[in-house]
């Protein structure tokens, strides 16, 4: 049995959750280049630019790539011959969200859903864990946008409708939702499952980097089929038009039950900030 | 074709009436930020009949919802919100005056009428570029409902603050179509 004190925990969540918000990840700024030398679109291109700017100026004085700096969202993978010592793995995950939320100067945006009083620390984080074999402990973190967020849906389709229905699915949703996500976005697609699984799945595939495709090589081809799509929608960066409406598709899959098709549709912004921490 | 202005907020009338989707402004002077729980507090003000946190008339509001601001700066990250979710306010905020709003997404289409009745306009900023945009803020302080946390309304000073006119009072607008396969 491996120990790992809580104490530890927190400061590296502390550190992750400042650092994730400040800076964009290299795939996700690399894919933005990539997409303004390409993009037709003279506003596109600017807005490509504006997003390279930010992401610099970001890096440079410190300051939140956005001011939606997030609900926070937390995957744990949790070996099963690892155990945590202090504090329980929930308080020390809390706490160093906290810590780095307030000493980071990051937006503190969680709320009562019906008062919508602000809890004033971003409480609670969003925390799943999975118990993995070994005696390893990695934590994920995402700052998950309300705007991108927002326009995510899950649906029940029926078996029939297969791969056409889920494209039809996804398809719709990106048109219907147009600029208000601050495309390009990246579409995180949880296939299978149950109805409360699709969406783990869907939020879990935006941890994969854009210059990862799936390894199953079938999804990866899925993944690319839809990224095309989209893409010949026109609606562009900002939903000004262009060719750039998404940076990247990623579709995690598992099996379901006969009578079902579940389907979750992630949204993620631009501003696609997350990182991980081995411990 | 587009054109770009530079206008001082509040805005007048002959400001707002020549503008045309697609023409870029760069603002200065006085703005206000609001957002979602702002916005049901100034209505419900109106309804109750006390004066609203800052003066509708030639007013341009701002949504959004400011990072802390760090030492020495007026201002944290400050980007556009998602206008939509002020779209059932918004109609009735330009009866009484306020010229301009300013956000990122789609509009409904009441917003629209009520732009075209009220000569007013709706100003797109670049979503997710909360750090670039703060650059252009002077200063800020709360004037109304600080108990919101980032949520509260404040006066903003901001010089060259760049727009993008996303629907016009001539019933335009930008944003690009999406072609649906059938």
């Amino acid at each position: 049995m491996r120990t790992v004190k809580s104490s530890e925990i927190t400061d590296r969540i502390a550190e992750m959750v400042v650092r994730a918000n400040r800076i964009l990840p290299r795939d996700v700024l690399q894919a933005i280049s990539r997409a303004k030398t390409a993009e037709p679109s003279d506003a596109g291109r600017e807005i490509l630019g504006q997003l390279e700017d930010n992401a610099a100026l970001a890096r440079e004085s410190g300051l939140p790539l956005c001011q939606d700096t997030g609900m926070a969202v937390f995957f744990v993978e949790l070996g099963e011959q690892c155990r945590v010592d202090g504090a329980s793995l929930h308080d020390a995950v809390t706490e160093g969200m906290i810590r780095g939320y307030r000493d980071g100067l990051l937006r503190k945006s969680m709320c009562h859903p019906l008062t919508r009083k602000n809890t004033g620390d971003n409480t609670p984080a969003v925390i799943h864990v999975d118990l993995v074999p070994g005696d390893g402990l990695k934590i994920s973190f995402m700052a998950k946008g309300g705007g991108s967020e927002n326009m995510s849906r899950v649906t029940m389709l029926s078996p029939a409708q297969g791969w056409r229905g889920i494209k039809e699915f996804v398809l719709g949703r990106v048109a219907e939702a147009g600029p208000n996500p601050c495309p390009p976005t990246m579409l995180g697609i949880g296939i299978g499952g149950s109805f409360e699984l699709a969406p783990k799945l869907a939020k879990q595939a935006l941890l994969r980097p854009l210059d990862q495709p799936h390894p199953d090589p079938e999804i990866a081809r899925m993944e690319q089929e839809l990224l095309e799509e989209i893409n010949t929608l026109g609606i562009g960066p900002m939903g000004l038009g262009g060719d750039t409406t998404c940076l990247g598709v990623r579709i995690n899959m598992a099996p379901c039950h006969i009578a079902s098709l579940p389907l979750a549709v992630n949204v993620q912004c631009h501003s696609a900030r997350h990182e991980e921490v081995l411990l | 074709m587009s054109r770009e202005y530079s206008l001082q907020a509040p805005l007048r009338d002959e400001d707002v009436i020549h503008l045309k989707i697609g023409d870029r402004v760069l603002l200065s002077g006085i703005i206000y930020s609001a957002r979602d729980a702002a916005h049901k507090k100034i209505i419900q003000a109106l309804e109750e009949g006390t004066e609203p946190p800052f003066p509708l008339k030639g007013a341009v509001i701002y949504y959004v919802g400011p990072s802390p601001a760090p030492e020495g700066r007026p201002i944290g990250s400050a980007g556009p919100t998602t206008s939509y979710r002020m779209d059932s306010y918004t109609p009735r905020l330009h009866s009484l005056g306020v010229k301009a709003t300013i956000g990122k997404g789609k509009r409904s289409q009441e917003v629209k009428d009520a732009l075209v009745r009220h000569n007013a306009v709706y100003f797109g900023a670049t979503g997710g570029a909360g750090a670039l945009l703060s650059q252009r803020i002077v200063s800020s302080k709360i004037i109304a409902f600080e108990d919101l946390g980032p949520e509260a309304v404040r006066e903003l000073v901001v010089r060259d603050f760049p727009l993008l006119v996303v629907n016009d009072a001539f019933g335009g607008e930008l944003y690009a179509k999406p072609n649906l396969p059938d």
